[in-house]
């Protein structure tokens, strides 16, 4: 009665459909400490388990002795590699194609390696265990140069690859070699380089960082000994995947697996490798018949699971003196550590970083990658980002401003003259990727006005003079990015995980009453999925948001995906959702139809109910066919309301943004203020714009951390220095800068319903323009290039170096 | 980070907490706010059997101010120091410094006491005390001794304190009326300890600089201060360079901190000087 009142925009808008801010239906529990995650559960009879962990970088082990870590009290079993080793589980392939020792056998390779596990009754028997375990070490040379660590006569890190010349990805050329990933086409790019007007070459090093979760990694495994089922709680960003490895690596049929993600607290890349924890609490669950939790501290977390980054990428932007881009040219050293635990997509040992011509038409390119083994623990997750795309964007964003440099150009204005144009679009790249929309000048101009550009820049000079007549210490920079990611991994045709193609699934079901739950492949970290993807289905079958469940991670429940990481959330198990919502909508049409008595193609769609065409007066609301749906007997179709869709993207998806940044800077402290941050963000079609903004901050927040300070840092002997809180760098509230969001809308053409991704692009975009506006403050000295982290003393260095402190 | 088993005791009054401490000799520990020493013994950097909790001992609490003297129980947290208004007009240097400490989380806990008794060259009371030429007040078993905070620091975490000794109190003399001060503190974070600290005090008669982080133990410097004294802003800072000593970590090489002490040390001068009257 009441929807014979409302319009259709009165009745869309009760939907919460796709476009509204609709509050997160997550955050009732989590602000009021009613989540559940995985420290969170307690089973009847758990055990606790802990490492030992190398205090060495590099050393043979020469005896483990458990025999004072047996007698504490509470502690019921140490396991070693000797235990794994019978059952095949000492190692554990990596998900590059390597393989990683789950304890140490024979040697350890990094700081923080895994060594023993105890077994104990709580975590402080369990503790008391660890530091009861003695182990005898022979330390050996150590390398944390990844240049180094290919020198003819580096300490051979890997001998359990003695004499193996090709591996995973290809030829090895070294002892300490992993793989040469090769894109593009090196003759015609050197080509280029010889005859072009103008080339600047510059190493770009994007240091060693890790994702900062506020919950560590963890799980539960519970082996029931009675149904012979192994249920496995876990901080897993792909439960399905990680149930699939489980029972391939442990023999365990996968229907007697069961993996669940409960709620996550942040993944960012952490949480998507497999880790020896979960191997080794399996074991000892199966071992002892009691549940066995294991949870990593702050420490552990830092040292030993996945880091970021760590690239050395040695670059040459050719360009003629007009400032037209004619080629590029990339090698990277990458750094991965004691076992090449990335996690790529199979065919990317370096992942996207191919996308690094970023958003300019370049001609022609040319990327080699070179990975390498270092006393260093494993990982090259992506942080935040798509496969290596956050790398691919800082490089690309520094080589444009060092080419500025070189032609006396405007850096927005250089930008400007090489974007790929709006009409170029589907765009091939030089390095193999067809972007599928942009529009990066209206973004750029819209950007550019809004910051006021060119006052800022005139600003910026008069600064410049007062700093040089001695009025003033502080000077301004402006950091400019224009970033193009790369997201939403991908099509199955040349995108798998160990094997496993890359598409993602959603399944709904709606309810007599016309509510309904929907179930993905995917698993939230913090991202909101209960509330997007509720409004997806919202807009596509006219049900209510909140009268839809939102159910992702429990393996026996949610259909087959490859989970939540790379941006791939949207615009994959998103699509899914959509062509699932389709499903359903096509067969309430049909329904609507046969009580409305007219042939299906007489009915139309018209936000919650389909009405008879030409005749607004006959409808019948979803509510309505979802109960004819199961009371009805209709000819030719079957009872219910559900469908399923596994979604295999035809493309990626290519989200882009205009990040501009105003910072102060001191040139004797090296302390810094961001004055401004603006960011424009074009992620396609808008789902939920608060939670947008909401990504926006906390990716941005991110970026800062890692451009001004935050680092994974070792000493020659392979020591972790930054192990801890005081000198890993995560912002307070207090550091965080404020942030101005803005963005255009230009859709996927591919995708169901336009959208590309969000969660990631701050982060990819922010690092290189707070560090271009460092660099940019000094550029009028002469600095071209200096690493990242920014933080005080390395700022003061810049400063120092180019003579500024008198 | 679990630490190792302790024992745990809760005397309330002085006496009984010596008597905890002499029975168990290096074995036994004070426990104060905990924000120092329990991370250190969740690293099992410090490995105690007996942890001694000063929180029920009503003596150690309190803030007196007398005729030129304020008198500050070792249990005064630091949130309190901050929120005592007539402390904050007998030496507003206090809550300027305290005020750049940690957070307020951590304030609520960590103590006065504490702060001074740790013997971190990190912390910023030290410094802080030695500026204002606070005396420490200790009790042990031979009674109640007094020593000066320009001489109670001898090298990282070692004091002149007697291990079975208590610091009960710390004794401040007031600064004149009109006492230029100030406290500058360059550091990474909130939370984080000093890349360079510096607390200045320029009066009739009186000025005083020391500085934290720099050297093994805080940096009190007579020079500095009879230059400051003088007007002589760059010899201040000379004498205080001659003295200081800082070691790399990444807050920076010693290049980077000896320059940031001379500028925060300069900067502390100039907002001393002008807030003189
Ligand atoms: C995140 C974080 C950031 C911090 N940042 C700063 C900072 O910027 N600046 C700063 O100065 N401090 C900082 N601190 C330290 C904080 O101020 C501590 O609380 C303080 O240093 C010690 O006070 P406490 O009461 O916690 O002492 P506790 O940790 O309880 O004790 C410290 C030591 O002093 C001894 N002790 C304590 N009281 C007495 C007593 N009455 N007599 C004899 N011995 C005693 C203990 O035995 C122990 O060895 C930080 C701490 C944290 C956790």
């Amino acid at each position: 009665m009441k929807d014979e009142v409302q319009s259709p925009e009165e009745r869309s808008a009760g939907l919460k459909g796709m476009g509204c801010s609709r509050k997160r239906v997550e955050d009732v529990r989590f602000t009021q400490g009613k989540g559940n995650y995985v420290d969170d559960i307690k089973l009847d009879g758990m055990l606790t388990g802990d490492f030992v962990r190398s205090p060495y970088a590099h050393a043979r082990i020469k005896s483990i002795d458990t025999e004072a870590a047996l007698a504490v009290p509470g502690v019921l079993a140490v396991l070693t590699a000797k235990d794994l080793e019978p059952l095949g589980l000492h190692w554990m392939p990596t998900l590059a194609g390597d393989k990683q020792m789950v304890l140490a056998d024979g040697k350890v390779l990094f700081q923080g390696q895994e060594v023993a596990y105890v077994v104990a009754t709580d975590r402080y028997a369990a503790a008391d265990g660890v530091a009861a375990v003695e182990v005898d070490y022979e330390d050996l040379p150590v390398v944390t140069d990844p240049f180094k660590a290919m020198d003819p006569d580096a300490p051979v890190l890997r001998e359990d690859l003695a004499g193996q010349t090709e591996g995973a990805h290809g030829p090895r050329r070294h002892h300490n070699h992993i793989f040469t990933w090769e894109q593009g086409d090196r003759a015609a790019t050197e080509a280029v380089l010889a005859e072009a007007d103008v080339v600047a070459e510059e190493m770009v090093y994007y240091h060693r960082t890790h994702p900062m979760p506020l919950e560590t990694c963890g799980c539960v495994a519970s082996m029931d000994k009675v149904t012979g089922k192994l249920t496995l709680w876990g901080t897993f960003q792909a439960p399905h995947a990680v149930r699939t490895v489980a029972s391939l690596i442990s023999g365990i049929a996968e229907h007697n697996i069961r993996v669940i993600s409960p709620d996550i607290g942040g993944g960012f890349g952490n949480k998507v490798g497999v880790y020896p924890g979960y191997v080794c609490s399996i074991v000892a669950s199966i071992v002892t018949g009691k549940p066995v939790k294991w949870v990593e501290s702050r420490m552990d977390n830092l040292m030993s699971t996945a880091f970021a980054r760590d690239y050395w990428m040695q670059g040459k932007i050719a360009a003629t003196k007009e400032g037209k881009i004619t080629g590029l040219w990339c090698h990277t050293t990458a750094d991965h550590g004691g076992f090449d635990a990335c996690a790529d997509p199979t065919k990317f040992p370096a992942g996207f970083m191919n996308i690094c011509t970023g958003s300019y038409d370049i001609p022609v390119a040319y990327l080699a990658v070179d990975g390498v083994y270092t006393n260093k623990a494993p990982g090259g997750v992506a942080y935040r980002c798509s496969f290596r795309v956050t790398e691919a964007a800082y490089f690309i964003e520094r080589m444009i401003e060092v080419l500025a440099i070189k032609l006396n150009m405007d850096a927005a204005e250089l930008r400007r003259i090489n974007f790929i144009r709006k009409d170029q679009f589907p765009y091939q790249s030089a390095l193999g990727w067809e972007y599928d929309s942009g529009d990066y000048h209206t973004a750029w101009e819209k950007a550019l006005n809004a910051v006021g550009y060119d006052a800022l820049r005139r600003e910026q000079a008069a600064r410049l003079e007062a700093f040089k007549r001695g009025e003033t210490r502080k000077l301004i920079g402006i950091g400019l990015t224009h970033f193009t990611e790369i997201v939403g991994a991908g099509p199955v045709k040349n995108c798998d995980i160990l094997g496993l193609g890359m598409f993602d699934s959603c399944e709904i079901r709606i309810h007599p009453t016309g509510s309904a739950i929907a179930r993905l492949g995917t698993i939230s970290q913090g991202q909101g999925h209960a509330t997007t993807f509720a409004q997806i289905i919202a807009s596509e079958i006219g049900i209510p948001a909140d009268d839809i469940t939102l159910e992702e991670g429990d393996t026996d429940t949610a259909p087959y995906g490859l989970g939540t990481y790379g941006s791939r959330s949207t615009p994959v198990a998103g699509a899914a959702t959509a062509m699932a919502a389709r499903k359903i909508r096509a067969k309430a049409q049909m329904i609507a139809a046969y009580l409305l008595e007219v042939h299906d193609d007489d009915v139309e769609f018209d936000v919650d109910r389909f009405v008879v065409k030409g005749a607004p007066e006959r409808f019948k609301t979803m509510k309505e066919i979802a109960f004819a749906s199961y009371n009805q007997a209709i000819p030719g179709v079957e009872p219910g309301l559900e469908a399923v869709s596994y979604y295999d993207p035809p493309n990626m998806t290519y989200p882009f943004g205009a990040y501009i940044c105003v910072m102060e800077i001191d040139v004797d402290t090296g302390e810094h203020e961001v004055r401004s941050f603006y960011a424009l963000d074009d992620c396609g079609t808008r789902i939920n714009p608060m939670i947008i903004e909401g990504q926006v901050h906390g990716g941005a927040t991110e970026g800062y951390a890692i451009a001004m300070g935050q680092e994974i840092a070792y000493d020659d002997m392979g020591n972790h220095k930054t192990a801890t809180l005081m000198d890993f760098f995560v912002p307070t509230a207090w550091e965080t800068p404020h942030y101005t969001t803005d963005f255009t809308v230009t859709p996927s053409p591919h995708h169901p319903i336009g959208a590309k991704g969000v969660g990631e692009s701050p982060n990819v975009g922010s690092v290189p323009c707070f560090s271009n506006a460092v660099h940019d403050a000094f550029r009028p000295f002469g600095l071209v290039q200096s690493h990242m982290p920014h933080d005080h003393w390395r700022i003061w260095k810049i400063a120092e170096d180019l003579g500024l402190h008198g | 980070m679990i630490p190792a088993g302790f024992e745990y005791h809760r005397p309330a009054d002085l006496a009984s907490a010596v008597g905890i401490l002499r029975a168990h000799g290096d074995e036994a520990r004070v426990v104060a706010g905990g924000h120092s020493l329990i991370p250190m013994m969740k690293l099992r950097m410090a490995e105690l059997g007996h942890l001694i909790d000063l929180q029920a001992i009503g003596e150690l609490k309190g803030i007196e101010i007398d005729e030129g003297r304020v008198t500050l129980g070792a249990m005064t947290t630091q949130h309190e120091l901050i929120a005592h208004e007539g402390l904050a007009r007998a030496i507003p240097l206090l809550r300027e410094a305290a005020l750049q400490i940690a957070d307020p989380q951590v304030r609520y806990m960590g103590t006065v006491g504490g702060n001074v008794a740790n013997g971190d060259p990190g912390n910023d009371m030290p410094g802080l005390m030695q500026c204002l030429d606070a005396r420490f007040e200790l009790y042990g078993a031979e009674g109640t001794r007094q020593v000066a905070a320009r001489e109670f620091y001898e090298a990282a975490y070692f004091t002149a304190r007697a291990d079975d000794e208590i610091l009960t109190r710390i004794l401040l003399p007031i600064p004149p009326a009109g006492t230029g001060y100030a406290y500058a503190k360059q550091k990474r974070k909130i939370g984080d300890y000093a890349t360079a600290a510096a607390a200045v005090l320029i009066g009739e008669g009186l000025s005083s600089v020391a500085m934290t982080n720099l050297s093994d133990t805080p940096v009190w410097s007579e020079e500095a201060g009879t230059a400051l004294a003088g007007g002589d802003i760059e010899g201040c800072v000379e004498a205080m360079l001659a003295a200081i000593d800082p070691q790399e970590d990444m807050r920076g090489p010693i290049a980077f901190k000896r320059h940031v002490a001379a500028v925060i040390l300069r900067r502390a001068i100039d907002s001393a000087l002008s807030r003189r009257a």
